[in-house]
């Protein structure tokens, strides 16, 4: 059976209650808006991109503890890091939340973000999980449309 | 064998004696669904997403086997004996729809998918028929998507306007607003009878009174409505009423739409086909009678059977007997899930069935949903397909708990134990 405290571990509590980066980025050159119509999950990703780094990043939106916190957290983790890390990082993000990888395989390239190991036991959590990144994804690909996860 | 519309009427009246004589027996009748024995995660099922769909009695699923294994073949065809007797099994569970009802006539009883194809049906036959640029379609603000969408399509396609008729904070609609949106430019209105997000019970019949002031016609959109309380099409007066077999402890993809008979005479085909023709000629087909006509192709023969089981079933422990059991635990479940700190009711019309509705603090109704899982516990979570509903009250989403008659308090404490396990997790 599937532990709760594994996929509500404290750190993404923490974030859920008090996300970082939660605000509106006046220099943000790309933004992108995610959807899940499953649950009315929404967020807007604003990156603020010089050449191909990330300086500076922020969301604001709506959804669950785990959307939330992926969100926060994501923030976090892709500031400073140029696109194509920032594509590894989601990469290997995907692969955790979707019980691909092995144990502890990809600990050191996820650092914190490893906290979300639990996801994998809970199959309808991951769209949640993975919302933000989706969206980050269509902000670095200056998609239009919002993403959804459907 | 005698079909089972046959044994209705005394059965109807046997269910109707003994709700007389008192409570319904929930542990016995319990034991009528095979699927609440089951664990889930190790703990004792509770299932309260009923409004998304009810699970079914063994005289269902019994009458769904029987049916493959002895009777099937194709209906209103065959000279042989299966046929012979597969069409008096799906004629006779049009009857037992009938009296359900109490439609006047069998023949005003269409068999469909379900209360969406039923909408579907009338907007794009009866409303593309008779509504025309500058035309007024009126609903309500608390519609299902499936009371919306038809519409829409419909007015995009003729330049017709969709108006919609507001509700209070607390979920009823505001009948003299509603009244004043009716006008000679009104082609139809299509209301639910019991809404899906907040339990509110609608005054059909006083709407129906306002809108057959300027002639024009209702349906009403009983798919919440039929699992709890009696539906009666004649005294009600509506023009079109719709529900979906799955809600009412009856198979998934079979549904009905009853029409009054006037109406479904004047109105085109939906779909052209076998079955729904007298004769055809390239340059001509004649159309069959009612119900035929709006019944194309080989029909869902195994679920019109499995639904004429359920209405028998619950006929048989008694419509008003099965209100009165529900009314009792939603009044229960509403005092004891509002005593929780932090909690917010979405919904609190008077006269509500089915539906409980909330908001826990600011934790989002997925993270309720999952914890609740975890403890056996089946709730849904989401916009319940009206988003409109959601936005009205400025909400994302709701979790929700909805009942049906095999429902307990025991269940219900359940559910307000693990609400309180929620509030723990995020303590």
């Amino acid at each position: 059976m599937p532990d709760l405290r594994e996929l509500y571990q404290e750190v993404i509590l923490e974030h859920s209650k008090a996300p970082r980066n939660y605000r509106l980025l006046p220099t943000a050159n790309c933004r992108a808006e995610g959807y899940n119509p499953l649950c009315g999950d929404h967020f807007t990703v604003y990156v603020d991109l010089e050449g191909d780094s990330i300086r500076d990043i922020s969301f604001q939106g709506s959804g669950c503890a785990i959307s939330k916190a992926s969100a926060s957290m994501m923030t976090q983790s892709v500031k400073g890091k140029t696109r194509a890390e920032a594509e590894t990082v989601f990469h290997q993000f995907h692969k955790l939340v979707t019980g691909q990888s092995p144990a502890n395989g990809n600990s050191a390239q996820l650092g914190k973000l490893a906290v979300f190991s639990g996801v994998c036991e809970f199959p309808v959590r991951v769209k949640c999980a993975t919302l933000a990144w989706h969206t980050l994804h269509a902000a670095l690909e200056g998609k239009r449309e919002p993403v959804s996860t459907e | 064998m005698t079909t089972a519309a046959r044994r209705l009427p005394g059965e109807s009246l046997q269910g109707e004696v003994r709700a007389a004589a008192g409570d319904l027996d929930v542990q016995k009748l319990r034991r009528d669904f095979p699927i609440l024995r089951q664990r889930v995660h190790g703990r004792t099922l509770v299932y309260l997403d009923n409004a998304a769909t009810s699970q079914k009695p063994r005289v269902v699923i019994d009458a769904i086997s029987r049916y493959y294994e002895r009777d099937n073949a194709n209906i209103h065809r065959g000279v042989h004996f299966l046929s012979e007797h597969a069409t008096e099994e799906y004629e006779g569970a049009r009857k037992t729809v009938q009296s359900f009802l109490n439609a006047a006539d069998a023949s005003e009883i269409i068999f469909v998918r379900g209360a969406t194809e039923a909408i579907n049906l009338v907007a794009q036959t009866y409303g593309r028929t008779n509504v025309h640029a500058g035309d007024e379609v009126l609903i309500t603000a608390m519609e299902h998507h499936s009371n919306i969408v038809p519409w829409q399509i419909l007015c995009e396609e003729k330049g017709a306007k969709l108006r919609v008729a507001p509700m209070s904070d607390s979920g009823e609609l505001l009948l003299e607003d509603f009244e004043k949106l009716l006008g000679p430019q009104t082609r139809i209105v299509a209301l639910t009878h019991v809404s899906n997000a907040l339990g509110t019970i609608n005054p059909v019949e006083r709407i129906i009174e306002m809108a057959h002031r300027w002639n024009i016609p209702v349906l009403v959109d009983g798919a919440q409505a039929v699992p709890h309380l009696k539906a009666d099409v004649q005294a009600q007066d509506c023009d079109f009423y719709v529900f979906s077999g799955h809600k009412l402890y009856g198979p998934t993809g079979i549904g009905v739409l009853y029409g009054k008979s006037t109406l479904l005479e004047a109105m085109p085909p939906y779909q052209g086909g076998g079955d729904m023709i007298s004769s055809v000629t390239f340059e001509k087909t004649i159309y069959n009678r009612l119900p035929y006509k709006f019944e194309a192709g080989t029909p869902h023969v195994a679920g019109a059977i499995g639904l004429g089981a359920a209405i028998n079933y619950v006929n048989g422990l008694g419509m008003h007997r099965i209100a009165a059991y529900e009314g009792q635990l939603l009044s229960y479940a509403t005092e004891a899930v509002s005593a929780i700190g932090d909690i917010r009711v979405i919904g609190t019309a008077k006269e509500k069935a089915g539906v409980l509705s909330f908001l826990l603090d600011s934790i989002h109704p997925h993270d309720i949903g999952t914890i609740l899982d975890q403890e056996g516990i089946a709730i849904r979570t989401g916009h319940h397909c009206a988003q409109p509903v959601m936005q009205r009250f400025g909400i994302a989403a709701t979790a929700r708990a909805s009942f049906a008659l095999y429902n307990t308090r025991e269940e219900v404490d359940a559910l307000v134990k693990g609400i309180e396990k929620v509030r723990e997790v995020f303590a």
